[in-house]
């Protein structure tokens, strides 16, 4: 019979790359569309906040599973055969994007009604506002929040390996098969979850510490 | 510096003759840390009297006040309140001190859960042990002595700070204390709201309830207090009615800050 | 390029299996949500007090769950407890991994909640005569947690969605149901669409009930809205 050893725990890390990788991707894509979104909820049009509220809120009730088997499904029906990467980027960049989306939405709106006053007065246009003005403002409020959602983030890759993405929860299946030593095997995966996402909610939480203490 | 035999200059307010001071305060000392507030502070407080202790802030007034109610530890020093020593390890007699010395605070300190009628009930019906329906009808009570029978359904931030700061006094007065001690009251309010505090804390005086306050309001406790106690440096400086303090102050300290105008 | 057309038929013939795994995912959801907020509450309570070593221990527990996925979770429940002699059906370990999440993340919400109780309500309560004892209950815990309950009740309905995950083992909600349904019918996508559409009702629903709760709970919030 065989044991779980070092060779599988290599196995596991190197595996874990991938998770890394996928939540990278997913940072960006869903950063990018979380943007849009977020200026789309406190814009002047209505029909463009309503539209950015409903898609979040459509995506924050609905369980990720479900939007990954909707991405897996949803792009086979369109003819094509895609690797489950894509599925898993796909769902994972929807489901950042509305959490990034509300998140930002906050902090865009706890910068006080008076920065939109003071660069009104000077002439600045709306783009210019959030350029110059509002944004970089909103930016450092948001750090904390965002750097504590990306812990999210990776730990919700692990539901891609449902659909047969080989990251570290479906490598930790894939060592249990072999093994048939499912607590050690999963402690381990826990653990190198753990490692990755440990660093960042202790990095969020200095962060908010750093900005109440400038407040 | 004796402040009991100036008690009782005013007839509506006569001390009990022979009776013991309800609070003792002997060689009192405190310090936060390496700072020193209170040096040896001695004070007496007759019964019926109402007493203001005045001084600038840092002179260790407020700190004297939450001694005397058991909030902060005392370093050196006795406290007797009602006869009895007082002592925060002693948990009994912190406990008879709750019995019988009720506190309002500068930020009223309302528990925003709770309705008006709640706060005054709490502790009526949780420490008291009163019914429900006991309960309710002294809050109404107290509620209609500081004006305010028709605000028993609202809830804290509904109020203005004029009216909750009445409640909070008559949440302490439900409880029946024998002392009242008032924790600059009026200092976080308008104006124009101070006037309906000291209103409420005028009555209590003329019927006869012992209070001692920390205060900014100078005029009031000219008018109003039996004794007025000038506390400089963690020291009670000078003490006594307040015709005598204010016409002829002893000590060039009282006399700079009668004449700096607060 | 799109020939694809949708094909909602197989409805008339799975709608109630469609209605019982959202039955199910009510029960599995909401007994954990009910067993997770005491866990929660208890977890705060010494996580905020003065017992060093207590707090610490529970200060790993909560690190440890929010820093790790739930589908490993679930999988350390239901696959790993069983090789150390704790066996149990798939519901029972999707209960027990749902708790310890939530009761995790609710004892975070909670403490922020007792934390942000200033010091001047204790001095007052314990002016008024109350002992420690029920200035703790009146005065800390009950507005602690009317205060966060909003952020309390988003965790639970993040909570019930994230139930669907407990489908890996094989714990009856609805989304194995719905796996069931799609490897007969072959309409994927239709039946996610399906399933979207009930855990979006569900969703609402569960901010309506737990809403409610909260109007019947503190009184405060039924009476400063009207």
């Amino acid at each position: 019979m065989i044991t779980f050893s070092s060779t599988h725990l290599i196995y596991l890390i190197e595996a874990a790359r991938w998770t890394l990788l996928l939540s990278v991707l997913a940072f960006i894509g869903g950063g990018i569309l979380g943007l849009v979104l977020a200026l789309g909820r406190v814009s002047e049009h209505k029909p463009l906040r309503w539209l950015s509220a409903a898609y979040i809120q459509i995506i924050q009730g609905t369980p990720l599973l479900v939007v990954l088997f909707l991405s897996y499904f949803g792009l086979s029906i369109l003819g094509l055969d895609i690797p489950p990467i894509a599925a898993a980027g796909l769902s994972l960049t929807l489901y950042t994007s509305a959490f990034l989306g509300e998140i930002w939405r906050g902090c865009i709106l706890s910068v006080p009604k008076t920065q939109w006053e003071a660069s009104n007065c000077i002439g600045l246009s709306r783009a210019q506002q959030y350029r110059y003005v509002i944004l970089p403002q909103a930016a450092r409020i948001a750090i904390p929040p965002t750097v504590g959602f990306m812990v999210q983030i990776i730990k919700n890759t692990s539901i891609t390996s449902i659909i047969g993405f080989v990251e570290l929860a479906r490598a930790g299946q894939i060592v249990n098969n072999s093994t048939f030593q499912p607590f050690i095997t999963f402690v381990f995966v826990a653990i190198i979850y753990f490692a990755m996402c440990y660093p960042l909610s202790l990095a969020s939480r200095h962060f908010e510490r750093k900005l109440n203490v400038g407040k | 510096m004796s402040v009991n035999e100036a008690a009782g200059t005013r007839p509506r307010n006569e001390a009990v003759p022979g009776a013991e001071p309800i609070i003792v305060v002997d060689s009192v000392s405190k310090s936060f840390g390496p700072l020193q507030v209170l040096h040896g502070v001695s004070l007496e407080i007759e019964r019926g009297t109402m007493v203001a202790i005045v001084g600038r802030s840092g002179s260790g007034k407020s700190t004297l006040l939450r001694c005397i109610n058991a909030l902060e530890e005392i370093n050196g020093g006795t406290i007797k309140v009602c006869g009895h020593m007082v002592s925060m390890s002693d948990r009994a007699s912190v406990k008879r001190l709750r019995s019988e010395v009720g506190m309002v605070f500068q930020s009223y300190n309302l528990f925003p859960h709770l309705n008006v009628l709640r706060n005054i009930t709490l502790a009526l019906t949780a420490v008291q042990k009163k019914s429900r329906a006991d309960a309710d009808a002294i809050a109404h009570k107290v509620l209609g002595l500081v004006g305010l029978a028709d605000k028993a359904e609202a809830f804290p931030e509904q109020l203005s700070g004029g009216q909750a700061q009445r409640v909070a006094i008559a949440r302490s007065l439900a409880l029946s204390p024998k002392v009242l001690l008032f924790d600059e009251v009026t200092s976080a309010l308008d104006p124009e709201l101070t006037g309906e505090v000291l209103k409420v804390m005028e009555d209590l005086a003329r019927d006869g309830m012992t209070m001692v306050l920390v205060t900014h309001e100078m005029a009031f406790a000219r008018r109003v207090a039996d004794i007025v106690v000038f506390m400089h440096q963690g020291k009670v400086w000078e003490a006594g009615p307040p015709a005598e303090l204010f016409a002829d102050p002893k000590t060039p300290e009282l006399r700079q800050f009668l004449s700096s105008g607060l | 390029m799109l020939s694809y057309s949708f094909d909602f038929s197989f409805l008339l013939t799975t709608w109630p299996a469609f209605m019982r795994g959202a039955w199910q995912t009510i029960l599995l959801a909401g007994t954990s949500i009910a067993i997770g907020f005491f866990v929660a509450l208890i977890c705060a309570i010494i996580r905020s007090g003065k017992n060093k070593l207590a707090s610490g221990l529970v200060g790993v527990y909560v690190e440890v769950i929010r820093n790790t996925p739930l589908l490993v979770q679930i999988f350390i429940v239901y696959f790993g407890l069983p090789s150390i002699g704790l066996r149990m059906s798939a519901e029972t370990a999707a209960v027990i991994a749902l708790v310890i999440n939530t009761g995790a993340y609710g004892s975070e919400i909670i403490r922020a909640g007792i934390e942000s109780i200033a010091k001047g309500q204790l001095e007052a309560a314990e002016c008024l005569g109350l002992n420690k004892f029920q200035v703790y209950w009146h005065i800390i815990l009950i507005p602690a947690v009317e205060r966060v309950y909003p952020a309390l009740s988003s965790q639970f309905v993040l909570l019930m969605l994230s139930s669907s995950i407990t489908s890996q083992i094989s714990a009856q909600e609805l989304t194995a149901e719905a796996n069931l349904i799609q490897s007969e019918t072959f309409r994927s996508f239709e039946v996610y669409l399906i399933v979207a559409a009930i855990y979006l009702a569900l969703s609402v629903l569960f901010r309506v009930v737990l809403w409610a709760i909260g109007e019947v709970a503190f009184v405060r919030r039924r009476k400063l809205r009207t």
